[in-house]
């Protein structure tokens, strides 16, 4: 470290901590899963868990850093997961090195889920209000019922497109439909692992915890906190809105193509890009604490760990959600509740020094 | 030619006219008031400075380039910097942050070398710390810099406020009610801060205040706002004298 301030080491342990926390994370299940002591169930529940702290993560960026509600996560997870198995799919035969070809997948992912969001930010983040809510609630509806009308294959002559049905394609001899309407993409091959997983967040991680130690950062977290104030000293309120925004849409899209590439066949539903789905990322980030990048991880994994382990209360998960909110809610406002977290905030990860003074 | 020419500047909301035919010359390195009863328009008026409202009519000159209806960032980066009569920092920030967030604009490197940690980032930052922190000390906060800008007490929110618009390096400070809510000592503590201000940064302030003593204490020219109208400007003894003014504040 070449900066020799208190605040900017102060900041790196405790990024340092969550970094470690996944590295712990993932050494542990290696072990569990070299050893056998893993349930086949669980092991399967290795790559969803980092699906859904990437997504989580990255919302924390949009609610938590920039202060705008996003009910359409899933959307752009839909957006990245559809893009990266047509062009694996597409590639198959022609890029044989599986972990390049599932690279290449990742990054126009991530680049698709940014162009739609970049779409939808120019206009509505413009816009003071909730107005981005309402819109990407919209769009996550809109987006899966999209997808579950277009028709794309490809044949020798090239891609052919249609939003009728597989036939309308008019495919030649030997082509094959990549995206089959409401059937969705079959034959993806199964890229993502645990390990590529947990690569995956350690990326985001460094570059959402790197963004807010960072100028660019800074602005963004201004404008969350006052905007007028932030304008008032020259900070350019649609751009660092935008730019928060499309990289949060762009790690959404980059945990739907790691969610593609874990099952042979993907469609769109309302289970997993509907708006049940947005909604249970954005209970991670409310229970993680809002703009707390290890809590929304911590949240992640205990929220998809919890069915599992309580198979049977499965019933009840929705139930269970909406208490375990009520409480977090009561529990993030009550007077005695932040006493106690303040007392203890030098344990907590990224909150400041506050003793010393009275508030 | 004076640092801020404003020419007949005037607004309306609806059928209401909140401020007519306002004009004011503050020169280069002056103190200047400007009071008048509640509801005269003083920060319509500041406002309509900052961009935060359009000017219906009338022409803003600083520093010989028009600024009529321009942008907030646009106009800070013309060289207004203000702050506001209910303080508004990030309160989530810390007090060194909310000081870097001011010098935004004058200390630059890419997003992406932010992410990446590029040799720009440390150097740029490095600068920018030592920077802060020099403004910090000036206004007695740097042993508060790592609290968040909500723990702070109030006076020292106000203080802060002067520090982040001046980490912008203005041609001109606007303070809006910068002694609201201060007991008389913090007042007076803060009289000294405004005039050390304007010594050691040689700055132009122009500031809206209730308290007279302060006016009277700091400001050399005042002009007074009474229902959108200037009803006297001058000297601030002579001003302050006026049986017109006299007359608005207290009435008949």
């Amino acid at each position: 470290m070449k900066i020799k301030t208190d605040k900017i080491k102060k900041i790196s342990k405790s990024s340092f901590t969550i970094y470690g926390m996944v590295i712990m994370a993932y050494v542990i299940m290696q072990i569990l899963v070299s050893t056998g002591s893993l349930s086949s169930l669980m092991e399967g529940l290795l790559v969803p868990l980092c699906i859904y702290v990437i997504l989580a993560v990255s919302l924390n960026l949009t609610v938590g850093i920039l202060g705008e509600l996003s009910l359409g996560h899933a959307g752009f997870m839909c957006v990245g997961a559809f893009t990266g198995a047509f062009f694996s799919v597409a590639t198959v035969d022609l890029i044989t090195i599986p972990l390049l070809r599932f690279g290449i997948a990742i990054i126009l992912g991530a680049l698709a889920a940014a162009v739609f969001g970049i779409i939808l930010g120019i206009p509505v983040l413009r816009l003071r209000g909730d107005y981005l809510a309402i819109v990407t609630l919209a769009f996550g509806e809109i987006i899966k019922n999209f997808v579950n009308v277009i028709y794309i294959g490809t044949d020798k002559n090239g891609f052919h497109f249609s939003m009728k049905d597989a036939v309308a394609l008019k495919l030649e001899e030997g082509g094959k439909v990549i995206i089959n309407g409401a059937q969705g993409i079959t034959g993806t091959p199964n890229d993502s692992t645990f390990t590529i997983g947990i690569i995956l967040i350690i990326i985001i991680l460094f570059v959402i915890l790197n963004l807010v130690n960072s100028r660019a950062g800074r602005a963004i977290m201004a404008i969350r906190d006052n905007r007028i104030a932030a304008e008032s000293i020259g900070i350019n309120i649609t751009k660092y809105k935008l730019m928060a925004f499309t990289i949060s849409a762009s790690m959404a899209g980059v945990a739907g193509v790691l969610y593609a590439h874990n099952l042979s066949t993907l469609t769109a539903l309302p289970k997993n890009f509907g708006y049940n789905m947005s909604i249970m990322i954005l209970v991670f980030v409310v229970l993680g604490g809002i703009g707390n990048v290890g809590g929304s991880i911590i949240a992640a994994v205990l929220l998809t760990l919890l069915p599992e382990l309580l198979r049977g209360l499965n019933d009840y998960r929705m139930l269970i959600y909406a208490i375990v909110l009520i409480v977090m809610m009561i529990f993030n406002s009550s007077p005695k509740a932040i006493e106690l977290r303040e007392k203890y905030s030098l344990k907590r990860l990224f909150t400041k020094k506050t003793k010393g003074e009275d508030a | 030619m004076a640092l801020l020419d404003v020419k007949n500047l005037g607004i309306s909301f609806g059928g209401l006219r909140a401020v007519d035919s306002f004009h004011i010359e503050v020169e280069k390195g002056q103190l200047y008031g400007l009071i008048g009863p509640n509801g005269a328009g003083k920060t319509t008026v500041f406002n309509m400075l900052t961009g935060v409202y359009q000017p219906g009519d009338g022409k803003i000159t600083l520093d010989g380039n028009d600024i009529t209806g321009k942008r907030t960032i646009d106009i800070n980066r013309a060289g207004i910097a203000r702050t506001f009569q209910n303080i508004r920092l990030f309160k989530e920030l810390t007090v060194m942050d909310n000081v870097k967030v001011g010098l935004h604009e004058h200390y630059k490197y890419s997003t992406i070398a932010g992410i990446l940690r590029l040799p720009s980032y440390y150097k740029k930052e490095k600068e920018m710390n030592e920077k802060a922190l020099e403004l910090l000390k000036v206004f007695d906060l740097d042993k508060e810099k790592d609290f968040l800008a909500s723990n702070l007490p109030y006076g020292k929110q106000r203080k802060l406020e002067i520090a982040r618009a001046l980490a912008t390096n203005p041609k001109l400070l606007l303070l809006d009610e910068p002694a609201a809510g201060m007991n008389p000592n913090e007042t007076k503590e803060l009289m000294d801060t405004i005039r050390f201000v304007r010594d050691e940064f040689d700055m132009t302030i122009l500031l809206i205040e209730h308290d007279m003593k302060l006016v009277a204490g700091i400001c050399e020219k005042l002009t007074v706002l009474n229902f959108g109208q200037v009803l006297a400007e001058g000297n601030t003894a002579e001003v302050l004298k006026n049986p017109q003014v006299i007359t608005a504040y207290l009435g008949e």
